[in-house]
């Protein structure tokens, strides 16, 4: 029993590198559940997993940038060259 | 425990999408100047964020558009609907801004970037500063995510491309891979790291670096 919890428990450097799987759902039941068991004890991944939420919440809130008409106009004049051969 | 994660654009390609990219896809073939009008005031934008996160330069890469929208007028007939009319179109500017820019494979780059610190147990050696729950505060949320683009340059090519393409635009994780002919491994290492580094440039926005 104490040799499958020595290594079925996490260390924080496995944690961190299982964080983007977990993020993005890939992570498999048990790595799941083996990171989740960390996370619940560790204070500093449960912070560092959290500002990397923050992170990929704020890529996702990047605007687009607005496109002027000069450069929409640029490309309709390209195409239209292109569509007379 | 639920995951959920914002992914830009949306990660999911439904039905409605696909008929949507279908009807498009046949207006552009019939040569319908106002369809062709709308995937620009779509996608130029991101077109050019990408082209950008791939060769760098602003003026290679308005080059980079240019070539991919050629490249569009002319291959719009192959595009089958396999996969999404935006994942298609990143797949061409791909292609394009890899002939016009010699590709530098990064891929392989390991230690040089690796940021977090852990002692020989691999536990913290040095912990993160606690800053999250300050963005609870909308202010310093809109703040974030108007300072996270700027930020992008501090990661190499591969990072880049990966975040912008998987982050921003809410491609998933097999699509990015394939889009830049990489492993789904190598993928996820990418995106790891290229998180990584921003949550850090964004630490060090808050005066909280570590």
């Amino acid at each position: 029993m104490r040799f499958w919890r020595r290594h079925s428990e996490l260390v924080c450097r496995d944690a961190v590198a299982l964080m983007t799987a977990y993020l993005d759902g890939e992570l498999d039941d048990r790595d799941r559940t083996r990171l989740e068991t960390h996370l619940a004890d560790c204070p500093h991944c449960s912070e560092y997993l959290a500002q990397l939420r923050v992170t990929i919440d704020a890529l996702g809130h990047v605007d687009i940038d607005e496109l002027s008409d000069e450069a929409l106009d640029d490309l309709v004049h390209l195409y239209r060259q292109w569509r007379a051969g | 425990m639920p995951v959920a994660v914002n992914r830009g654009c949306g990660a999911v390609v439904t039905s409605d999408a696909v008929d949507d990219d279908l009807a498009l896809v046949d207006r552009l073939r019939a040569g319908d100047e106002t369809a062709f009008v709308e995937v620009v005031r779509s996608y130029q934008a991101r077109l050019m964020r990408l082209a950008q996160a791939t060769v760098g330069s602003r003026a290679v890469a308005e080059e980079v558009c240019q070539d991919t929208w050629l490249a569009v007028f002319r291959g719009v007939e192959r595009f089958e609907g396999r996969s999404s009319f935006k994942t298609w179109l990143f797949k061409v500017l791909l292609n394009r801004a890899h002939t016009t820019a010699a590709r530098e494979l990064r891929a392989g780059r390991s230690d040089d970037d690796v940021i977090e610190r852990f002692d020989a147990n691999g536990a913290w050696a040095e912990p993160p500063v606690p800053w999250s729950d300050r963005v609870d505060d909308a202010l310093v949320a809109e703040r974030l995510a108007h300072r996270v683009q700027d930020l992008l340059p501090a990661l190499s090519e591969l990072q880049r491309q990966v975040v912008v393409l998987h982050d921003v635009e809410g491609l998933d994780s097999t699509d990015v891979a394939t889009l830049l002919g990489i492993t789904e491994g190598n993928q996820r290492v990418l995106l790891h790291r290229g998180r990584a580094k921003l949550r850090e440039c964004l630490a060090a926005e808050l005066g909280m670096d570590r």
